[in-house]
């Protein structure tokens, strides 16, 4: 199982873990009820190409922004995961008690 | 050919494919049948989640549903894909780090609670049940308006084809043959919507050619002549407040969904959760992306061809007369001019039915008959993808969880196995049942479905993972009365559907609708979860290591054996 000494070091790598989810989520919540509901009506009268931009936020750019938010977590968490060494994520079949 | 015959042919053949993955994805252990073997690539699985998750409903029904709400349809398109958002951040790695087969698994242990497990399982399987019973209606009416048969056959053919890979495969033969169903939902609507935004705009790219067109403004204009509402402009039919609710309730309510959520434990590590949670939103946002364009594009088009015609070049457009005859479509010289006006009050002539949208845009477009077959295909794929998910959760929910964790723990491999086969056939016959014959609320309820997994399941399951001091007593309350309000409300909002009163008892909690109050459940959960958690004793020692266990994504599978 987790070994003590690994704590301080799991508790950083949760600190980090959950400062990216942070940012990340207000983005989210920037983007999708700030942009795309709560500044909807004045955002109606900027025209974004051939429509308007509160328009485009609400049907077409706040998705692209959550597929961007879920890209960069997975890469950034790939990486979190290296720098502290959980990269090596093994499936252990304890039917046959090998790792693979 | 005929349209019916090669609509018949494609459908026969992309039947006989999902049939041959049940039949090569049979699996022989409980692993095997609930979480696929923890196998599944991330790719694949973000495909077969985007299955899962489109149903009927998206494919049929949302483009139309959006080009009828204007800007406000917005709700559906950003609330169901917000959620990937939060689920992918928030749960999907620590419940696959976690590893066991459903949802009430890990409520259950969580919360140290056999109770709670059961409410949880309650809950998955009436979010499921509600949701099942439209998908298997939609079986039946593509197989009715394509091929002219009964409703009732088209769902025992539905039925039919989910029992057997369901059956015989489990997750496992769900997972492949939800991969092969996406394929053939998202090339049957790209090539619905490339066709007539290419047709319309010269822009085959439906999602390109709506920013860039001005056709939405088109629209906008048309319809503001015909004295309908202003296309593009925010909170033209519903308040921003509402708009703001329903679409928190239904992101949160996505994040909630139990049918979802296990689809996160098939696969290997915790590094593939993350993953499928880029292929789903990419796979979901395909559609979901391509929606309001076909929207936009396909109302401008129907208003355009019928609008200030005269009946008798109406009645010469071959397909009008063929929707005409399901009475979706209807068209009525009120004032004898001869001429067919669009109006939005009584001197209206024409009706389109909102379901038409994506169903008639092939043929209004003129395209060729094989896409017409394709679009009936893909209609299939949406609905029983989706039905084929929702079983495995509710029949998971109750032979793993109220079965063999609450009532015979001491019950061998092959017993277990054997009563998620049976529970699996029970779950298909009584979704079949509501197939046949809908209760009339059944469209009414899907807020049901997403109000209740806001209210109960997310919260729960998110304080679970963050929040170490979140005891036993925190998340029961805050799971009742979180359930309790939202179902209270939702009766009391949506009691002519559901007990026939002549109105509303209440028509909204402070201008909350019924699909919208879910995201106030939710919020009430958390915090009697919060205020209750904090006033009770802390939980033992080994839940709050189990919560510590979670969080680091090492040795994952090690707690994958029950």
């Amino acid at each position: 199982m987790v070994e003590k000494k690994l704590t301080e070091k799991q508790q950083e790598y949760w600190k980090k873990n959950i400062g990216l989810i942070r940012i990340l989520l207000i983005i989210w919540a920037l983007v999708s009820y700030v942009g795309g509901i709560i500044l909807a009506v004045p955002f109606s009268r900027i025209p974004f190409f051939g429509v308007n931009l509160a328009f485009w936020l609400a049907q077409q750019g706040s998705i692209l922004v959550f597929i961007a938010l879920i890209v960069i977590y997975a890469v950034r968490m790939d990486k979190l995961d290296k720098e502290y060494d959980f990269h090596e994520i093994k499936i252990t079949d304890q039917k046959k008690g090998v790792s693979a | 050919m005929s349209v019916e015959l090669l609509t018949l042919i494609i459908i026969a053949i992309t039947f006989a494919f999902y049939l041959y993955i049940g039949w090569w994805a049979r699996v022989r252990d409980t692993k095997g049948f609930y979480v696929a073997g923890g196998e599944i690539p991330a790719v694949a699985n973000g495909a077969a989640i985007a299955a899962d998750w489109m149903s009927g409903a998206s494919f049929i029904s949302m483009a139309g549903l959006i080009s009828f709400m204007g800007f406000d349809g917005t709700v559906y398109l950003m609330g169901w894909t917000g959620g990937y958002v939060l689920l992918t951040l928030l749960l999907a790695p620590y419940l696959r780090k976690y590893g066991k087969y459903t949802v009430p698994d890990f409520i259950g242990d969580r919360y140290y609670s056999n109770t709670t497990r059961a409410v949880a399982a309650l809950a998955t399987i009436f979010i499921s049940m509600t949701y099942v019973a439209g998908q298997m209606r939609g079986v039946g009416i593509v197989f009715s308006r394509f091929l002219q048969v009964d409703i009732t056959i088209g769902v025992f053919i539905g039925m039919g084809i989910v029992a057997f890979f369901a059956i015989l495969g489990g997750m496992k033969g769900i997972t492949w043959t939800q991969v092969a169903q996406y394929s053939v939902l998202i090339i049957a609507y790209m090539i619905t919507a490339g066709a007539i935004a290419g047709m319309l705009t010269g822009i085959p790219i439906p999602q390109v050619a709506l920013t860039f067109s001005g056709f939405a403004q088109k629209l906008t204009n048309l319809q503001v002549e015909l004295g309908l509402m202003e296309y593009i402009k925010p909170f033209q039919s519903m308040s921003a407040l509402n708009v703001f609710a329903v679409t928190l309730a239904l992101m949160i309510g996505t994040a909630g969904l139990p049918h979802v959520i296990v689809r996160f434990y098939t696969v290997k590590t915790v590094r593939a959760a993350r993953w499928s949670g880029v292929w789903a939103i990419i796979f979901i946002a395909l559609l979901y992306t391509t929606a309001p364009a076909l929207g936009v594009f396909a109302k401008y088009n129907l208003i355009n061809s019928l609008n200030n015609k005269t009946v008798e070049e109406v009645q010469q457009i071959e397909w009008a007369s063929k929707w005409a005859e399901t009475g979706l479509f209807q068209f009525n010289d009120k004032n004898g001019d001869g001429i067919l006006n669009m109006t939005n009050d009584d001197t209206n002539e024409i009706v389109i039915d909102r379901d038409t949208i994506v169903l008639s845009t092939p043929e209004v477009a003129q395209l060729s008959p094989f896409v017409i077959a394709l679009v009936a295909a893909g209609g299939l794929a949406a609905a029983l993808s989706t039905a084929a998910g929702l079983l495995m959760a509710m029949s998971s929910a109750a032979a793993h969880d109220i079965y063999y964790r609450i009532l015979r723990p001491e019950a061998t491999e092959q017993q277990r196995l054997k009563v998620a086969r049976w529970s699996i056939l029970g779950a298909v016959l009584i979704a079949g049942w509501f197939g046949i014959h809908p209760p009339g609320f059944v469209g009414e309820v899907v807020a049901f479905a997403f109000g209740l997994a806001a209210a109960s399941l997310f919260p729960a399951i998110l304080l679970g993972i963050f929040d170490k001091r979140m005891n036993r007593q925190g998340a029961t309350w805050g799971i009742g009365v979180g359930l309790a309000f939202t179902f209270i409300m939702i009766l009391l909002m949506r009691s002519p559907q559901i007990f026939g009163t002549a109105k509303p008892i209440i028509s909204s909690f402070f201008g909350i609708n019924a699909q919208g109050v879910g995201s106030v459940g939710a919020i009430l959960n958390f915090a009697i979860s919060y205020f209750v958690s904090r006033n009770t004793e802390a939980p033992p020692q080994e839940i709050q290591d189990l919560v510590e266990e979670i969080r680091i994504p090492r040795g994952v599978g090690q707690a994958h054996t029950h």
